[in-house]
């Protein structure tokens, strides 16, 4: 057993135990970030600053909800809106977060793509990046169903009969996911507990993981330039913090991630209490009715890209059927970008702007993902159902061509070089 | 300077995917209609000049066989149960028939129920509407019935007592605890939905539109057209809203202080990360 010896203070005291001299040093004063960064790094700590707002305004929400289909929308839309004490305003900030976090999510990943920070020796950081996508996806899909309106009810309906399409067991898969023929009651409460149980512990988990990919790579910078990280860090240390291209994680990155994350917040709580209507659908303030089906069924607006990949095949293509080219199209579009790291052929780490052809393919991904993003929220009929189908399949190309796009570009690099 | 132009760029696709999936998209949803007309001018006008006590000798002999009412001492022949067993739907009271109906409005449902509510197309075959029509009376008498209505209304109702008269025979709204007195099923097809979260789902700007003519928005839609005039109508929103609704105030009032300090946060924080950078750039 180690020797204790009398400690002067709470914090020596705490030190001899915990080593929180060392901790606070590897996780804060000499965690080293690249200096040579823009607003969009803080994007990181504006997700986990958002979880922790729907964390915590979520653990409200649950003190008063019912997972129950006759209680549900009552205990939403009355009991917590009207009858407990600042509900409302509890209710508006996780509808309103769980919508802005995405916005922030897609920021950061296209950040990522545009600067290359996926390849590298990056890679682990970029799939559990990924794998958290896929993880709030998954998060956002079960909290929309716990309202029990309309679009709760519809959306789940048609999400769940996705899986219907799947060879072989895609019928029983569905019977098994909703827990009955149809979506009920037991559906309700099996997506309650993925939402408040089971995905938020996955979550946290990869968030965990997320992080701690990024310790050997490190962070990536404005100009993807290799940096010596130790040797930056001796500089800094030394008192050269001007001239070192490193700057501690504490207090100087996040003095500026704790502006940029203000920044963000008055916006933030601007939509919860001015513009909510886009986070919370009007339609869902029916309550739900398998009776009745809405004149317009869409998901919410972050899943709208991979929705009209689903749908763009609207027409059967020989033996194939419509709806299986659509999930087969849906499958590729999920998995896709976690492969960017193996569809980018070029060795190089620059942003965009410096990378001639990769440059092009980035900007046209981002305009057809918005109109994929549109066609995927307006009814799919006559031009709009083309124009979804054309998108599609420009989606879908332009993934094929990107490591042929990739190879060209570092060759023709190295030429000039 | 670079951070500003990163800033826009966002900005900028950030908004055309908001407009696309927001006001474009609501618009294919909802094709704009004209605005609510609370004249009723798609029907004829009764021009005759009512006489107030021709009319109450009319109404007395025409009227209170189904209906009650109550301000002039004519109580309900039938009790609710029995008046929606035996007509479908409970007549109304018509105490207050002339201070929340369109005097003209008013004059053309008497004469023909289906065609001033707009609800023809559910009364074809041997269905009539519950109501008989008094087209066999002159424009004289019954704008005489009218003038009594009106000179019986009262001057002012509240947000619910409109609310009640106007949509509470066929509608629950049950966070405010107003219970349909009728059951409309039968003869409407449909059991009209609860109104209590109307003012979300549909929004004042819908509502306005569509309670002055649901045929505008919902084609074939089997709820009538109420003929409400403007204050009756905004006040039957305000009551929707006043229900549904109900921290709107509290909202509007804690909203520039927590924005208030956040601005102040975002101040505070700019001179922090000004203060700390100087250091290393």
């Amino acid at each position: 057993m180690a020797e204790f010896k009398k400690a002067n203070s709470v914090g020596e005291w705490l030190d001899q135990r915990l080593n929180t001299t060392m901790l606070t040093k590897v996780m804060m004063t000499e965690y080293w970030i690249p200096k040579d960064i823009n607003f969009l790094w803080a994007m990181g700590m504006i997700l986990a600053f958002t979880f922790k707002i729907l964390l915590v305004s979520g653990i409200f929400l649950l003190m008063y909800y019912k997972p129950d289909v006759n209680m549900a929308f009552d205990s939403v839309n009355y009991t917590i809106m009207q009858e407990v004490g600042y509900g409302w305003l509890f209710r508006h900030i996780h509808g309103v977060g769980a919508s802005l976090v995405f916005l922030i999510i897609y920021i950061h990943m296209f950040t990522g793509i545009y600067y290359g920070s996926y390849k590298k020796g990056r890679e682990m950081i970029w799939l559990s990046g990924m794998l958290l996508l896929v993880l709030f996806s998954a998060e956002a899909f079960s909290g929309y169903m716990l309202p029990w309106g309309q679009m709760s009810y519809w959306a789940a309906y048609v999400i769940t009969n996705i899986f219907g399409g799947i060879p072989l067991i895609g019928d029983e898969l569905v019977v098994w996911i909703r827990g009955n023929f149809y979506v009920a009651d037991s559906t309700l409460t099996r997506f309650f507990m993925l939402h408040v149980l089971l995905v938020p512990l996955a979550i946290l988990g990869g968030i965990a993981f997320h992080f701690y990919s990024l310790r050997i790579p490190h962070v990536n910078n404005q100009k993807g330039e290799e940096i010596d990280f130790e040797e930056e860090a001796n500089k800094y240390k030394a008192g050269r913090k001007k001239l070192s291209k490193v700057i501690p994680f504490w207090p100087v990155f996040m003095a500026k991630d704790v502006f940029v994350l203000s920044v963000f917040l008055f916006f933030f709580f601007y939509l919860v209490f001015y513009h909510y209507n886009f986070a919370m659908d009007p339609v869902n303030f029916d309550p739900a009715n398998g009776l009745k089906t809405p004149a317009h069924i869409y998901p919410e607006w972050y899943f709208l890209w991979s929705y009209e990949v689903l749908r763009g095949f609207f027409f059967d293509i020989g033996p194939l059927k419509a709806a299986d080219i659509g999930l087969a199209a849906f499958g590729f579009a999920q998995i896709i970008f976690a492969l960017m790291p193996w569809l980018d052929r070029s060795p190089t780490v620059a942003p965009a702007s410096q990378r001639p052809y990769f440059r092009v393919w980035f900007w046209i991904m981002i305009v057809i993902l918005i109109v994929l993003t549109i066609y995927g929220k307006l009814p799919p009929t006559g031009t709009n159902a083309w124009i979804g189908f054309y998108s599609s399949i420009a989606f879908i190309l332009l993934f094929l061509l990107l490591p042929v796009v990739t190879s060209k570009e570092a060759a023709v690099t190295k030429g000039a070089k | 300077m670079k951070e500003l132009k990163i800033l826009g760029v966002i900005t900028f696709f950030t908004l055309v995917t908001y407009w696309g999936v927001e006001p474009l998209a609501h618009s294919i949803f909802h094709p704009h209609v004209d605005p609510a007309d609370y004249e009723f001018k798609d029907l004829p006008a009764v021009e005759a000049k009512g006489d107030v006590a021709q009319g109450q000798e009319l109404v007395s002999m025409n009227c209170i066989a189904c209906h009650s009412i109550e301000k002039a001492g004519f109580p309900a022949p039938l009790d609710n149960a029995t008046a929606n067993m035996s007509y479908g739907v409970v007549p109304p009271d018509l105490s207050s028939a002339g201070a929340i109906y369109n005097a003209n409005f008013l004059a053309n449902f008497i004469k023909d129920p289906a065609t001033a509510t707009k609800t023809a197309h559910k009364f074809t075959g041997n269905k009539v509407h519950p109501m008989p029509g008094y087209s066999w009376m002159s424009d004289e008498e019954i704008a005489s019935m009218v003038a009594y209505f009106k000179s019986i209304a009262p001057a002012s109702m509240t947000n619910e007592e409109v609310f009640v008269d106007a949509c509470g025979r066929c509608h629950d709204m049950k966070y405010s605890k107003n219970f349909a007195t009728s059951d409309v099923s039968n003869y409407m097809g449909s059991t009209p939905p609860d109104l209590s979260m109307m003012i979300r789902s549909r929004g004042e700007h819908y509502l306005t539109t569509f309670i002055n003519d649901p045929q505008k928005h919902l084609h074939g839609t089997a709820m009538p057209r109420v003929g409400l005039n403007e204050s009756a109508q905004k006040q039957v929103v305000t009551y929707l809203e006043e229900v549904g609704d109900s921290k709107k105030a509290e909202r509007e009032g804690i909203a520039p202080y927590v924005l208030g300090f956040l601005a102040f946060m975002a101040f505070i924080s700019f001179l922090w990360k000004k203060e700390i950078w100087s250091e290393v750039k």
